[in-house]
């Protein structure tokens, strides 16, 4: 056995097994915690393949980023994480069924689709000696594609906005600075001299 | 690259049919918890990523990356939305439960 066969082997075995307890742990942070465990050996993965530009985005978007995102709103919402997990066990069989069916399908569209031989010979081929992963990406999503880059960035500024709209509380007396306030104070209504007798106090 | 010929594209394929089905599955077993569910989404666009670059790398086409990455920025607009509804709905009914959800409409 290679190490890179060794390497997909042991980065597919903790990818699925994180996978497993995403779906099966009791707890949701835990479920949040194998799930950046499950997107760090989806990159080393991608690493595999030759695509080293989103290994590392898969590492800073989704483990940096969208992962951190869960679990802020994990721990923010104070939930009862017990009564959740009542009706585990009542959905197994109906699930199990579905994955079942499902991966049974999959295979056999994998087992019996032959895949051309030439176009695959000679293993991942993404990265090639005269330019790097990144280069090659960028030449073509800033040319070819660049109305799908554009669109990419589009959507992201209509989540930020949505979820900007749909979080946001309006209070009903904020307490602001106002300048116009400010500058409007005199001396006289704001400062007042006393005397104060000895021993006494105000 | 020769040392990887041990690892075809059907090993790929195969890692991520079997991501895809625990997608699947932890939808159909989280009934309950809206956290997991979205979760599970992400686990599904990531088996779609993993053929995406599979099918990429080995035909030797940089375009399976390019929707890779389509894929990676509406599964992150997908979570930041999702998560949002998420923090409205808890504040309305407090609390996360997936057959309440209906109650949204209207």
């Amino acid at each position: 056995m290679t190490l890179a066969s060794f390497a997909f082997y042991m980065f597919a075995t903790v990818t699925v097994a994180s996978a497993l307890m995403v779906i099966s742990a009791r707890n949701p942070v835990h479920s949040v915690l194998f799930l950046i465990l499950t997107f760090f050996n989806s990159a080393g993965i991608f690493l595999l393949l030759g695509a080293e530009f989103l290994a590392l985005l898969l590492v800073i978007v989704y483990v940096g980023a969208v992962a951190v995102l869960f679990l802020f709103v994990v721990m923010m919402l104070d939930i009862d994480f017990v009564e959740l997990n009542e009706g585990f066990l009542q959905y197994l069989p109906v699930g199990a069924l579905v994955g079942l069916v499902l991966l049974t399908e999959l295979i056999m569209v994998l087992g019996g689709s032959a895949i051309a031989p030439d176009m695959i010979a000679g293993g991942p081929k993404a990265t090639t000696d005269e330019m790097t992963n990144a280069e090659a990406l960028g030449l073509v999503l800033y040319t070819d594609y660049v109305f799908f880059f554009q669109t990419a960035g589009a959507i992201l500024l209509v989540a930020m906005v949505g979820a900007i709209v749909l979080t946001l509380q309006k209070r009903d007396n904020p307490k602001r600075q106002s300048v116009a306030a400010q500058n409007a104070r005199r001396r006289d209504e704001s400062v007042e001299v006393v005397k104060v007798k000895p021993g006494q106090g105000l | 690259m020769e040392f990887n010929t041990a690892i075809g594209l059907g090993n790929y394929l195969t890692l991520a049919a079997i991501l895809f089905t625990i997608g699947i599955f932890g939808i159909f077993l989280n009934r309950k918890n809206i956290i997991i569910i979205l979760m599970s989404i992400e686990l599904m666009l990531l088996a779609v990523n993993i053929n995406l670059v599979a099918f990429s790398s080995f035909l030797g086409d940089i375009v399976g990356q390019v929707f890779a990455l389509l894929v990676l920025t509406v599964a992150a607009g997908e979570a930041a939305i999702g998560l949002a509804i998420l923090v409205v709905y808890f504040r309305n009914r407090g609390g996360i439960e997936v057959e309440d959800v209906s109650h949204m409409k209207g």
